[in-house]
């Protein structure tokens, strides 16, 4: 299970990183938030992966998830969700102001 | 257990809460947090005693003893840093009082400060890895929004390039500490000392060390200083004093904690590694000051040498080359404020940005010419200003320990921060005078107030070191001693 899920990782990474490097912002920004699925489940994998079972269920419990990763995933997605949104409004007030969405073209709008 | 500790952060979150909801009242806004900067340093004060009495202070969150929780550990370190950052924005708060217009007050410039501030210093306190992640993401944030407010054509277009970067540079956060939690099973920094040091720290925790090191530089500005250039030469002038006097620092501040408390035990990959990206940032921080004639290009490269000179210091490692390093990283959050605030006042009574354009700024405004004098010749580390002893002894400690070319560096980078402030003082404070007595740009000594205040703090932590020297010296020992903050974390009954 936990290698289908880092090999998961692995593809989401690649394009998120293929989405990176391409020239458009919205690309970009697509890729970034790609890129934090494919940690997520990353965190999510190194907690140990079991299958059908809860959290945590009383002492008698026999096997158990550890609770942990499931915390710090929650807490990384509102995160990445707080950035996704800036990044998406400041794309589109620069796409006003420097009228190119292109990561090129905008290297070449000098000063004001 | 100490609520107190919680206050540096607390009070300004709560205050930028507040001030969201004054937010056409410009004025009052500047007000309040300003005194509530005054009311964090008063606080960071107190708990720096409290620590020099009592030992290190902590708060477990809800209660839940660590390792389980999170908790906020207050040593000497992280308390000197909390105090200067503290300080320092009080004064570039008081600058932004005057100097910010109407319209960047009222779009809530205060509470995205407070909000930054909250960020930098839970990042000093926290004693959890992922609680620091969270911290840096506050910090990172309020930057985004303090970068881009104003929204001209440069700034969003060094913005965009900002957010990706650190959005990256978080992405390798998380995916070391993924892999960190997965092979110790812990994120607090005290245990994962204690669990690093029993399991030894095999090629794998090593590797993990590096990509933890690659986060940090990359917020630090150690060799990975591609973007600060930048970004911080576009936003508003108290903007980039405060960026140039925080940011980086926190930066440094997790590569100094991490590398003295975690990942100690193989100090000739990981510290070499450091040596080697300090000395490649002195290099190319020393070119960029003197390449540029846009003054505040020139500035924010010394910040990169000021990056690579502190981090010589955790590369060598020795009780005299951690104090000098901690002794520097004090100095320079007020110098490097001190210097984009002078140069941003410049730059708003040339208005211009370029070197060449501007003549005999010294016999309109001989006040802050001399301010720029002191701050230059603090930054070169002469004597009694407050970069002399760190210099010293950093460089002592690179010679005990034979690291002559990082000595040869670090000094070198001293004569190239000389030589590219000497430029700006030859080009605009000396020569003809262009302006004349009648026709020069009032400068209103409420500008000057602010940086007197710094230059005043230079002269003060130069002329104060004794009285400095005993929290510096547990800042250093604390450091180097990780047991210390481990004992004082763990309390002995070590899970």
């Amino acid at each position: 299970m936990e290698t289908i899920i880092i090999l998961l990782v692995g593809i989401l990474t690649a394009v998120a990183i293929y989405l990176l490097l391409s020239k458009s912002l919205i690309r970009v920004i697509l890729g970034t938030a790609i890129l934090s699925h494919a940690v997520h489940l990353l965190i999510l994998a190194m907690g140990g992966l079991k299958e059908g079972t809860v959290p945590l269920l009383g002492e008698e419990a026999e096997s158990y998830v550890d609770a942990l990763p499931q915390a710090l995933i929650l807490t990384a997605i509102v995160i990445s969700f707080a950035v996704t949104a800036f990044i998406l409004v400041l794309a589109y007030r620069a796409y006003q102001e420097l009228g190119t969405d292109d990561l090129d073209e905008m290297r070449g709008v000098n000063d004001e | 257990m100490n609520n107190i500790i919680l206050l540096p952060v607390l009070i300004p979150v709560m205050v930028g809460i507040l001030l969201i909801f004054l937010r056409s009242y410009g004025r009052t806004q500047a007000w309040f947090s300003i005194f509530t900067m005054a009311a964090t340093a008063g606080i960071s004060y107190y708990l720096l005693e409290k620590v020099q009495s009592d030992g290190i202070q902590r708060l477990d969150f809800g209660g839940w003893a660590p390792p389980f929780g999170i908790s906020f550990v207050a040593d000497s370190f992280s308390l000197l840093l909390v105090l200067t950052a503290s300080i320092v924005t009080f004064v570039c708060l008081m600058y932004a009082l005057f100097s910010t217009n109407k319209l960047l007050q009222t779009m809530y410039y205060y509470p995205s400060v407070l909000f930054l501030i909250a960020g930098v210093n839970g990042s000093f306190l926290t004693g959890d890895l992922f609680n620091l992640f969270v911290c840096f993401e506050v910090m990172l944030l309020s930057s985004y929004v303090l970068l881009t407010l104003g929204g001209a054509k440069r700034q969003l277009r060094e913005a965009i390039k900002y957010v990706v970067i650190n959005i990256v540079s978080s992405w390798f956060f998380l995916v070391a500490l993924a892999y960190l939690y997965g092979s110790v099973g812990t994120l607090n920094m005290a245990h994962l000392s204690v669990r690093v040091a029993e399991a030894g720290q095999g090629p794998l925790l090593t590797t993990i060390s590096i990509v933890f090191m690659i986060v940090f530089s990359l917020k630090a500005g150690l060799l990975l200083y591609f973007w600060l250039p930048g970004s911080y030469s576009t936003p508003p002038v108290v903007t980039s004093a405060l960026f140039g006097a925080l940011l980086t620092k926190v930066g440094i501040y997790a590569l100094f904690r991490v590398f003295s408390l975690i990942f100690n035990q193989q100090p000739e990959i990981t510290h070499a590694i450091i040596g080697v990206m300090a000395g490649l940032t002195l290099i190319g921080g020393s070119i960029g000051a003197i390449a540029y004639n846009d003054i505040r290009k020139i500035a924010a490269y010394n910040v990169v040498i000021a990056v690579g000179f502190i981090l010589v210091g955790l590369a060598v490692s020795t009780p005299n080359a951690i104090e000098g390093a901690i002794y520097y990283l004090i100095h320079d959050m007020v110098v490097k404020a001190l210097l984009f605030l002078l140069v941003g006042t410049v730059i708003a009574l040339t208005g211009t940005a370029q070197l060449h354009q501007m003549s005999g700024l010294m016999k309109n405004y001989p006040l802050l010419g001399w301010s720029f004098f002191i701050t230059m010749l603090s930054l070169a580390g002469v004597p009694p200003l407050s970069g002399f002893i760190g210099k010293v002894l950093v460089s002592e400690g690179a010679i005990e320990s034979g690291a002559y070319i990082l000595l040869a560096l670090s000094l070198l980078s001293s004569l190239f921060v000389l030589y590219s402030l000497l430029r700006i003082f030859k080009n605009s404070f000396w020569g003809e005078t262009i302006v004349g007595k009648e026709d020069q740009v009032p400068l209103n000594s409420r500008f000057l107030v602010p940086c007197v205040v710094l230059v005043l703090l230079t002269f003060g932590i130069g002329l104060g070191t004794e009285g400095l020297s005993a929290y510096v010296t547990d800042a250093a020992e604390t450091l180097l001693n990780p047991e210390i903050y481990v004992d004082a974390v763990l309390e002995g009954d070590r899970p």
